[in-house]
């Protein structure tokens, strides 16, 4: 029997890294970066936050701050993100480098760092398996509201979560409220539209694109710090965020730019990333493989209709991908 | 406001000392030849580029303006020649975009003013609208009612009637003068001599980034303000001779076309294209020209319909279902000018041997390209039609638009074609090189060959053709007589099917 009860949170704290990288990426193509270093960025701000947290362990002795165990990690993993969006930024807007390249070399260079320090960290340890478990600081990051335990199923599928599973939703919303109703959402959209149009209208460009790159990575970031302290319950291992960064950046087209579509669409994905362990599938592993590709197919089939419909409000920002000159002669 | 100075260096001196003086309530023509500096000019008035000499005074102040922003503080508008619009966004949210307004973004309030805009001076603006819903003439206010929104005082409008129909066009003076009567200063942008003579009162002229001079325009004459554009007497007139021999050398049948997305781009046209004549195409851009086009060149898929070339010895032959390569090799040559000008007929990267060697690559029966023909022909495009290149091997992007033009007809000229297909082919060119430019193609027409001309400036098509075939979206609006027709009816017949009485709808 299918146990949605128990599926629909499984779901959605697949769903959660998901959301926190669309949703950065989708701040920043919107103003027209297309920023493939996502996935990387991901892991720089899951193993920064791992480093943060693991170095507060290391120093304060068993005695652990609450306050200190989340803000330090969270701040760490906030500063690597931010770091990585500078790089990009630098490259791509200041410099014109080509933005698949950069966003292919960082995400390159993010799964090598990732897996550098937590490889360094787990020798550090001494540990016997090849991971590091903060599991004090993760009780702070995956700790659910005091009273969902008390409220049967109603608790389990909406009060179960993390305050970074919440903040996800709450930053999409934001970001999608700031991108379609305030003058600096505005801007940013035709920034991504038709530069020209917006330098000659008196928008910094340069601004802008910085903002949102730095802004977009720091929010993906997030994701990966979400994925080892709750959803991995602090648990680092090389490799294990696998390949969600590359779901993430499906899932901005799957939802045609809109971060509040991606709450729900998120969700979806998480759903059908771990579709095969709740469909009795047998012994016979190939019908798991299959399961396994929904995500993708889905994004497939979904980029095909909007490729159909032709409608101009769901096609990505005009100006993706191209780095902005000001015209000189 | 007065006694603007500005000199502009850099590689290329776009505008050498150039002063130039503004007054309220008046409407200036700024009048020269392509490359000659006033848009230059005009961008470093609002803001576009910084000049790097020389000082702008407003109402007596010296003022720097080092943005687009600080123009607008200063109640300087420019209306860009390519409108600055974002497509996917809205009429309204397009002239609140860049604005810092106090409070939150309220498009209810926004359209409020600029209903309040469009009343006072005579538009019509849906500030709901979508930008990629709108027609030219409607982007085009958008762009005047964003620079009023602004409040400005100063209003410059670059070239902004090369994309209206005469309709259109008179519609947009009575705007204008409705706000010169407002107080506004206004500059338009030109170089068509009959707008300046419509519309403006006072005429300066710049070339090659000099300021030669200015008059009242009531006190001069088109071919005053041409010699002082050129710099030398220009005869203003386009020959017409009279068609030598015609005969039907192509004739299309019921072509009916439709774009890949199932849009109607053709319906059921047909019409005979004689040799020794020029064949005038005029429409609304977007009419179904390039479909038509591109369908005789064979670059088109076409549902229904027949196109047949007729040979001198009066033998049919079909082209369609024919490749371009076959189709050229029978004598159809296209000179296709897209937007983008380097689009279709040029690589921009590549020198002008090479471009003239697109068409003669496939001659000759070793496996090496033969490269001394195309550079002779490249060597003698350039001398007969006066390129202005440093050489031979220079990429052709790094010509200006006339130059490059010039290489792509000669080059279309040289095959020896027996029908040409044009279109747009002055496109962005100054007096001067248009005028070259008519003179190949009535060469052409006396040499038998076969000449579509598709254009947008209505007087020259009248002035050029023989026979213009009139489109609207994509039917055949009638086939006038280029002698005999006048501007106003086949205005008309542009914007309605055979032309009906105005007062029809």
């Amino acid at each position: 029997m299918f146990d949605l009860i128990a599926f629909i949170p499984r779901a959605i704290v697949q769903g959660i890294p998901l959301l926190y990288g669309c949703t950065g990426e989708t701040i920043s193509e919107k103003a027209g970066s297309l920023n493939l270093g996502i996935p990387g960025v991901m892991y720089v701000g899951g193993i920064c936050g791992v480093i943060g947290a693991f170095l507060y362990e290391q120093s304060c002795g068993g005695h652990v701050n609450g306050f200190l165990a989340i803000t330090i990690p969270l701040l760490s993993c906030l500063l690597g993100s931010l770091l990585m969006g500078l790089l990009f930024a630098v490259l791509t807007v200041t410099l014109r480098a080509n933005q698949n390249v950069v966003g292919l070399a960082m995400t390159t260079f993010g799964v090598g760092f990732g897996n550098f320090f937590g490889g360094s960290l787990i020798k550090l340890t001494g540990s016997d398996v090849p991971s590091i478990a903060l599991s004090a600081t993760s009780r702070y990051f995956s700790r659910g509201l005091p009273f969902a335990g008390d409220m049967g199923a109603f608790g389990k599928v909406f009060l179960s979560y993390g305050f970074l599973a919440y903040a996800a939703v709450i930053i999409a919303f934001i970001t999608a409220y700031v991108l379609k109703k305030t003058r600096t959402g505005l801007h940013l959209r035709a920034v991504g539209e038709n530069p020209a149009t917006a330098d000659a209208a008196g928008i910094n460009i340069t601004r802008y694109k910085y903002l949102s790159i730095c802004i977009g990575c720091m929010i993906a970031g997030l994701g990966g710090l979400y994925y080892v302290m709750d959803y991995a319950s602090g648990v680092w291992s090389n490799d294990a965020f696998g390949d969600r960064g590359w779901l993430a950046i499906a899932l901005v087209i799957f939802t045609l730019w809109r971060p509040n579509i991606a709450v729900f669409a998120s969700f979806l994905f998480g759903g059908l990333y771990i579709l095969y362990l709740f469909i009795p599938t047998g012994t016979d592993l190939a019908v798991k493989e299959l399961y396994k590709m929904l995500p993708y197919v889905v994004t497939i089939i979904v980029l095909i209709l909007t490729g159909m419909r032709n409608k101009r409000e769901n096609q990505p920002p005009e100006s993706l991908g191209l780095p902005y000159f000001r015209e000189d002669r | 406001m007065r006694g603007i100075t500005k000199i502009f260096d850099g590689k290329v001196t776009a505008n050498n000392n150039v002063d130039l003086d503004i007054y309220k309530g008046e409407i200036l023509s700024l009048l020269g030849e392509n490359g000659s500096g006033k848009t230059t000019l005009m961008n470093m008035l609002s803001g576009i580029y910084f000049p790097d000499r020389g000082q702008i005074y407003i109402n007596g102040e010296p003022v720097t303006i080092n943005s687009p922003r600080e123009a607008y503080d200063h109640g300087i508008g420019m209306i860009h020649q390519h409108f600055k619009l974002v497509d996917v966004f809205t009429a309204a949210e397009n002239i609140v975009l860049g604005l810092e307004e106090e409070g939150k973004l309220d498009l209810a309030r926004v359209a409020e003013k600029i209903q309040k805009i469009c009343d006072t001076y005579g538009f019509e603006v849906d500030p709901k609208k979508k930008i990629y819903d709108m027609s030219v003439s409607q982007k085009q206010t958008v762009e005047i009612v964003k620079v009023l929104y602004r409040g400005a005082d100063i209003l410059i409008l670059d070239e902004p009637t090369a994309v209206l129909t005469p309709q259109e066009t008179e519609k947009l003076f009575t705007v204008l003068r409705n706000m010169r009567s407002a107080g506004k200063a206004i500059v338009i942008i030109t170089h068509k001599l009959h707008e300046v003579e419509a519309i403006s009162d006072r005429v300066a002229v710049l070339r090659k980034g000099e300021y030669i001079g200015e008059m009242k325009t009531s006190e001069t004459n088109a071919q005053e303000m041409t010699n002082m554009m050129v710099g030398r007497e220009v005869a203003l007139n386009i020959d017409r001779p009279a068609p030598v021999d015609p005969r039907p050398k192509i004739r299309v049948e019921d072509l009916t076309v439709r774009s890949s997305d199932g849009v109607l781009k053709l319906d059921d046209v047909s019409f005979t294209a004689n040799s020794g004549e020029i064949l005038g195409i005029a429409g609304i851009s977007g009419c179904g020209q390039k479909e038509l086009l591109e369908a005789i060149a064979g670059l088109q898929n076409v549902e229904k319909g027949s196109i047949t070339y007729i040979h001198d010895d009066g033998s049919e032959e079909s082209l369609l279902g024919k490749d371009p390569l076959q189709i050229a090799s029978m004598g159809v040559s296209l000179s296709f000018v897209p937007e983008d000008r380097l689009g279709m007929g040029l690589v921009a990267s590549m020198d002008l041997t090479d471009n003239m060697m697109l068409r003669s690559f496939r001659k000759g029966k070793s496996v090496f390209t033969d490269r001394k023909t195309p550079k002779k022909l490249a060597e003698k495009v350039v001398d007969e039609l006066d390129v202005n290149t440093p050489g031979v091997s220079t990429p052709v992007r790094r010509l200006s638009g006339g130059n490059v033009q010039k290489v792509l007809v000669g080059r279309e000229i040289a095959s020896a074609p027996t029908v040409l297909l044009s279109a747009y082919i002055v496109r962005g060119l100054d007096i001067n090189s248009s005028y070259t430019i008519y003179e190949l193609l009535n060469l052409q027409k006396k040499n038998g060959v076969a000449v579509i001309y598709v254009g947008e400036d209505l007087d020259v098509l009248l002035e050029l053709c023989d026979r213009i075939l009139v489109l609207c979206s994509g039917r055949v609006s009638g086939i006038v007589d280029g002698v005999k027709a006048d501007k106003n009816q086949v205005g008309l017949m542009m914007t309605r099917l055979g032309g009906g009485d105005t007062d029809e709808q």
